[in-house]
């Protein structure tokens, strides 16, 4: 299997903190991954790394054959991925269909002279968005309203407008930073059906997770960070049994 | 309800020099055709984009100067100078935009309040824009004397806020709007923000100039005191009294900007604090202006599509 994703050798220190200190680790296409760790093991720093946010101070992001280290996010999108923000970064003031518009930005179909005139390009492109955002959103399964502000949501409907946002892109990575957090029993089943259905579109799907439950119950590898490094690579038995990964969350017996 | 609020201010706009038409009617009222204008095009800098402009008149001031020297020194009727207002103007907008838009929020107000002020200080400078007294003799537009000029105005003013407000409700608007409201995330869904912010800067200076081509017709004379820091804080008060973001709103903020001093002509000099409690009152009453935006579209796709009713 050729890698989609590769990290090789990241590194990203603040203030002297090494937030991610030699992280290497490749995601294969149409792999489900969970990437794990104890909180401050640096890997929402190493998610910032790859999507751009963050320029990293050493090593290679590798995306399809492409180098986009030190990109700039927009660049990072345009060359394929999407995510989503461990404290939800939507559009609070704008329609639930303008989010997930949003996520098809980069589709164009239209530029201002279309927009000033209101050509038949503008009106066919305009409809083809709207069309398109709510196939999405009923691929999450969200069932709320979806023409008032996004901010009158609760918590829940949120995280699916975030991830419907995401999905839009049609971009062949999801990140998915902490989709989990937050969620209510009942809406993390969905979830894990869900992260299996963007799977099944032909994407390949990489999570942030602290809930071992859906880590264990979703993911096809598992890769586990510590103190900005891989400590551990498998299948979620395997990383289970590691004793660097029990030591790590549990600290050394004894 | 909601598609008809367009025609019926324009029928009103029309309406009133039928009813009074003399000179200091269409003087006030030109005047204020102008300043909506200057409110249009800041609400898609501030209002959509939400980036804080404190010197928005330095690009009326562009418009002003560059039709009147046109105009007056090779003798041309002011519309063929346009092209020339256009082509300035949104040069005037990228040298301005392209150092400063990589600032956010305060620091960025800061470098458009200084840069407001150094287009003033230049314009009172230099000879070929006739220094502190300006240039003067500039050609009107002859269509009819006043009122036919302000009808002139109307239709421009009403293209341009018409135009706004297609503009707000397509790709370009919504990427200004997704930078407003959390300029990560818009970075994230591969909006190139620079570049859709420098957009916001372009289309303002449009707005902007193509209003200092008419502030110049109806005056037939520029002048640096025009383009004082006060002329731009009052177009900013127009967009947040109006409704920041809202089309209609700003419309509606720009003529109680213009007007409401006029009516209170009588007064005498304590029309301006008067005026000053007036806005007071009504911002601690409705913080988010007179015509806020309520963003509000239909549910489903099946749902008959209206245009005109998320503004």
């Amino acid at each position: 299997m050729n890698a989609l994703l590769e990290v090789r050798d990241l590194g990203i220190s603040f203030g002297g903190v090494k937030a991610v200190d030699g992280l290497t680790f490749s995601v294969g296409r149409g792999e489900i991954v969970s990437v794990i760790g104890p909180n401050g093991a640096g890997k929402t720093s190493a998610f910032n790394c790859v999507t751009g946010f963050y320029k990293p101070s050493r090593g290679r992001v590798v995306l399809d054959g492409s180098d986009i280290t030190g990109w700039s996010p927009f660049a990072v999108a345009a060359a394929g991925v999407a995510r989503t923000f461990q404290n939800l970064r939507l559009f609070p003031n704008l329609t639930v269909l303008d989010n997930v518009r949003a996520g098809m930005h980069l589709r164009g179909g239209q530029n201002a002279f279309d927009a000033l005139l209101r050509t038949p390009r503008f009106k066919r492109a305009e409809r083809f968005l709207t069309e398109e955002a709510h196939r999405w959103l009923d691929f999450v399964g969200y069932e709320g309203p979806r023409g008032g502000p996004v901010r009158d949501l609760p918590y829940g409907r949120q995280r699916q407008v975030e991830i419907a946002r995401a999905l839009a892109r049609e971009a062949p990575l999801v990140l998915l930073d902490e989709p989990g957090a937050g969620l209510n029993h009942g809406e993390k089943g969905a979830l894990l059906g869900l992260i299996r259905r963007i799977r099944d579109l032909g994407r390949t799907v990489v999570l942030i997770e602290h809930d071992m439950g859906l880590v264990m119950e979703v993911s096809e590898r598992v890769v586990v960070l510590d103190h900005g490094r891989e400590i551990a690579d498998g299948t979620p038995a395997q990383v289970k049994a590691d004793p660097a990964v029990v030591e790590a969350y549990l600290g050394r017996e004894g | 309800m909601g598609r008809w609020v367009g025609p019926a201010g324009l029928l009103v706009a029309v309406a009133i020099p039928f009813v009074d038409a003399s000179p200091y009617t269409l003087n006030v009222l030109t005047t204020a055709a102008i300043f909506v204008m200057l409110a249009a095009g800041l609400n898609i800098v501030v209002g959509y984009c939400g980036l804080l402009d404190l010197g928005y008149v330095a690009f009326m001031a562009v418009g002003a100067y560059t039709s009147g020297i046109l105009s007056t020194a090779f003798e041309l009727p002011l519309l063929y100078t346009i092209p020339a207002v256009l082509v300035v103007a949104v040069l005037a907008a990228l040298v301005i935009g392209a150092p400063t838009l990589r600032l956010r929020s305060d620091y960025l107000a800061i470098v458009t309040l200084g840069f407001g002020e150094i287009i003033r200080i230049t314009a009172t400078n230099l000879d070929f824009t006739g220094g502190p007294t300006g240039i003067f003799g500039i050609p009107g537009i002859d269509v009819g004397g006043p009122a036919g000029f302000y009808f002139v105005c109307v239709a421009v003013v009403a293209l341009a806020v018409l135009g706004s407000a297609r503009l707000e409700r397509s790709r370009l608007g919504r990427a200004w709007m997704f930078i407003r409201e959390d300029e990560d995330a818009a970075e994230a869904m591969g909006v190139n923000t620079y570049r859709v912010k420098l957009l916001a800067y372009v289309f303002g200076a449009i707005w902007g100039a193509s209003a200092g081509v008419l502030f110049a017709a109806h005056l037939s004379a520029v002048s640096p005191q025009s383009f004082v820091f006060l002329q731009s804080a009052l177009v900013l008060m127009a967009v947040v009294l109006g409704g920041m973001g809202s089309a209609r709103g700003v419309v509606v903020g720009a003529v109680v900007i213009s007007v409401v001093p006029e009516v209170l002509r009588d007064l005498g000099a304590f029309r301006y604090v008067f005026f000053g409690v007036v806005l007071v009152v009504v911002m601690v009453l409705r913080p988010q202006g007179l015509w806020p935006v309520r963003r509000r579209e239909p549910e489903r796709v099946d749902a008959p599509v209206q245009e005109g009713v998320r503004v």
